[in-house]
């Protein structure tokens, strides 16, 4: 008995330092934000109806800067050229419609810069009304396929200005296998990839202000709560970055971060599954450990 | 020459006992190594400590075969090539991680353990000394450690540590560029600090553990109720099969089986920790890469370090040092501070009990405020729980020599 309560009086010094020092600590060193739960509260709602078929025609406007794949729509430039042109390589539009909420999309191609909270937006106002936007809206909403992988959402979202090295995913897209001369052991392909890369990153630097940071783990940097808070509105977690608010939906934001989670917290699925068997040995183990010293103890007391 | 008896088999027990006089060694170090009978499961801390040790040196061998300690490489080695690539490294990385921070929680109980029960007193006092050496490798050990994966905590918290050897007001800044070996934390200081966690520190520490296990056998393992008793005349009351009467039980089998039954509970613990929890002990600030060109918000120490760092803190940078380095060696002191003729439990110790408890709380606000941003309120308790802590100090000497012998 007078062990059990020992036991207590260590137990609860040990639980009392583990609040202090972890939530507690963090609770004060990180303000909290607020999360909207991806409603973007702050835009009006949008009265008008789209119609697809009448969308379809004012997006032919949009593959002038970006292509839609999803209808065999090239774009008329590749990515380190746009981002010479533009500053950053316009996403492609495919997942658009299944992405972006649809009231930030209205709202986005009305005035992007307002929207984004991006003074420096790269695309300009791309509806004459909210009408038309709602149409352009409805007609990206029926081309988008019904799933998207975490990698596709990743790209589409976050994939134009963020490496995820890990994943060995660039601006420019995925890093290309390639194979350097027998002879000589240089990789011309790999080091073309290189110099396009670094031309690009370039040019994102001077548009962005500074490289925006590689995302591999940043799964483990931050947590989940600061990453949904961010996504939703940069501006909320990092007051002045440069970074816009993409708009993304409450889906799209899962999809993002599972993509995050995978290259970023790769183990999860295992410890999972190691984890419960290296328990009950130690369950067992204790159990026998128990036994023995019951038995040794026998008579000494 | 001893007498070998040719008949011998090789291996055979006779055999190895003319050669290693392994029944002797087995008697000497286990089956009649004496170990007190009043004794409840904080003094397993030890073999818990041995213990986490040795999954500490198994898990950072298999580290160790993938680690690249170059600036460029070591952040991606860990997160990237451990995390992913290696079969299991991530076990081995969570075992390595959150054996390092929880081996602290139990230095700590086990050296209050050593204090609440008076085991530095009167002939313990080597025990006492080794142990504490042993706390002051384990610091070095984890600090050099801390460094290896190269992100924003590691490299900051290497710049702020080093700093302080330039002694504040001395401007001893050749010294700090001395260790570092440049001027800013780079490749030559990770390679020293690689070498230090990987080599140097832990043959220290094996060879201390070694010189604490042998303090401890002539004055022998203190107890619950600080008794003394001869040990040889209650060994011989146990071998003559009074077990019941005698205050004393042989370490294997007997004590043995109750620190395997403590371990087994620790290691239940442990495990959770690094399958469920293992975040706790891994921060994250240290998973954002090192960027000598952005501080973090806030720096701040491993929990374990956060009492001493805070009391650094509050004070003007020349003072701060001073009441750090006392910080460090104070407890060295103890079994010459506490001049009190008692080994006794402090329950039963007159003031020295209120000593202990407000050291016990002190230190756990002090760890506190070493976290919190240095503001408003937090800087004054900082403040009162560090000046607290030298006046406990002071106190300890003037309280003890008051205490009447029981």
């Amino acid at each position: 008995m007078k062990e059990l309560k020992i036991f207590g009086i260590v137990a609860v010094f040990t639980l009392v330092l583990y609040w202090g020092v972890e939530p507690f600590a963090h609770s004060q060193m990180h303000k909290h934000v607020e999360g909207d739960n991806f409603q973007y509260s702050d835009l009006k709602p949008v009265a008008a109806k789209g119609d697809a078929a009448k969308g379809e025609a004012l997006a032919a406007a949009c593959v002038g800067c970006h292509s839609i794949n999803a209808k065999n729509m090239p774009a008329p430039m590749d990515a380190v050229a746009s981002a010479q042109a533009y500053g950053v390589n316009p996403p492609d539009l495919s997942l658009a419609g299944k992405m972006l909420d649809d009231k930030f999309f209205v709202h986005f191609l009305l005035n992007p810069a307002e929207v984004t909270k991006s003074k420096h937006f790269a695309m300009p106002p791309s509806a004459g009304s909210e009408q038309d936007a709602a149409d352009i809206v409805a007609y990206f909403k029926s081309i988008a396929p019904k799933e998207a992988t975490p990698k596709e959402a990743y790209e589409f979202a976050c994939g134009r200005c963020h490496a995820n090295r890990y994943d060995k995913w660039t601006q420019i897209g995925d890093v290309p296998k390639t194979k350097s001369n027998i002879k000589t052991g240089v990789d011309l392909a790999a080091l073309d990839f290189k110099k396009n890369l670094g031309v690009y990153q370039n040019k994102l630097a001077d548009y962005m202000g500074k490289l925006p940071p590689d995302l591999s783990i940043i799964i483990r940097a931050r947590n989940e709560h600061f990453l949904h808070t961010l996504i939703e509105n940069p501006q909320s977690q990092l007051p002045g970055t440069a970074m816009p608010r993409v708009g993304l939906t409450k889906e799209g934001t899962e999809e993002v971060m599972a993509y995050l989670e995978k290259t970023g917290d790769p183990s999860k699925e295992a410890r999972g599954q190691v984890g419960p068997w290296v328990l009950a040995f130690f369950f067992i183990f204790t159990f026998l450990a128990y036994g023995w010293k019951k038995a040794m103890w026998k008579g000494h007391h | 020459m001893a007498h070998f008896d040719e008949n011998a088999k090789p291996f055979s027990h006779k055999w190895m006992n003319e050669r290693l006089a392994v029944d002797t060694l087995k008697r000497v170090l286990s089956t009649e190594y004496w170990i007190p009978k009043n004794i409840n499961f904080l003094w397993a801390m030890g073999m818990v400590l041995a213990a986490t040790f040795g999954v500490l040196l198994i898990s950072g061998i298999f580290l160790l075969m993938y680690y690249q300690p170059n600036v460029n490489l070591a952040f991606d080695s860990v997160n990237y090539t451990i995390m992913s690539e290696v079969g299991y490294g991530w076990l081995w990385r969570h075992i390595h991680g959150v054996g390092a921070s929880i081996v602290f929680l139990i230095i700590y109980i086990h050296m209050f353990t050593g204090i609440y029960y008076g085991s530095y007193k009167r002939g313990r006092e080597l025990i006492w000394l080794s142990g504490m050496l042993l706390f002051v490798l384990f610091s070095a050990e984890a600090f050099s450690g801390y460094m290896l994966p190269w992100g924003q905590m590691s490299y900051w918290a290497g710049m702020v540590i080093t700093n302080l050897f330039s002694g504040g007001g001395l401007h001893a800044d050749f010294l700090v560029e001395w260790i570092r070996g440049d001027y800013v934390p780079g490749q030559a200081f990770l390679n020293r600090f690689f070498m230090l966690h990987v080599l140097l520190v832990p043959l220290a520490i094996i060879g201390v553990i070694v010189l604490h296990f042998g303090t401890l056998r002539i004055p022998h393992v203190n107890n619950q109720d600080g008794e003394e008793f001869d040990f040889e005349e209650a060994a011989e009351q146990y071998k003559a099969g009074n077990v019941k009467e005698s205050k004393v039980i042989p370490f294997n089998p007997v004590f043995l089986s109750k620190d395997v039954f403590v371990m087994g509970i620790y290691f239940i613990l442990f495990f959770y920790l690094v399958f469920y929890h293992f975040e706790f002990a891994m921060d994250p600030v240290n998973f954002d890469p090192a960027d000598p060109l952005k501080t973090p918000a806030h720096i701040y120490p491993e929990w374990y370090f956060l009492w001493s760092y805070e009391i650094l803190r509050p004070f003007s940078t020349n003072v701060g040092l001073i009441a750090f380095a006392i910080a460090q060696v104070i407890f060295f002191t103890l079994p010459f501070l506490d001049r009190s003729p008692n080994v006794a439990p402090a329950s039963r110790r007159g003031l020295f009990k209120y000593w202990f408890w407000a050291l016990l709380i002190d230190m756990i606000v002090l760890t506190f405020m070493g976290k919190l941003p240095p503001e408003g309120a937090w800087s004054t308790i900082g403040l009162i729980a560090a000046l607290t802590f030298m006046a406990l100090w002071i106190a300890l000497p003037i309280i003890t020599a008051k205490e009447k012998k029981l």
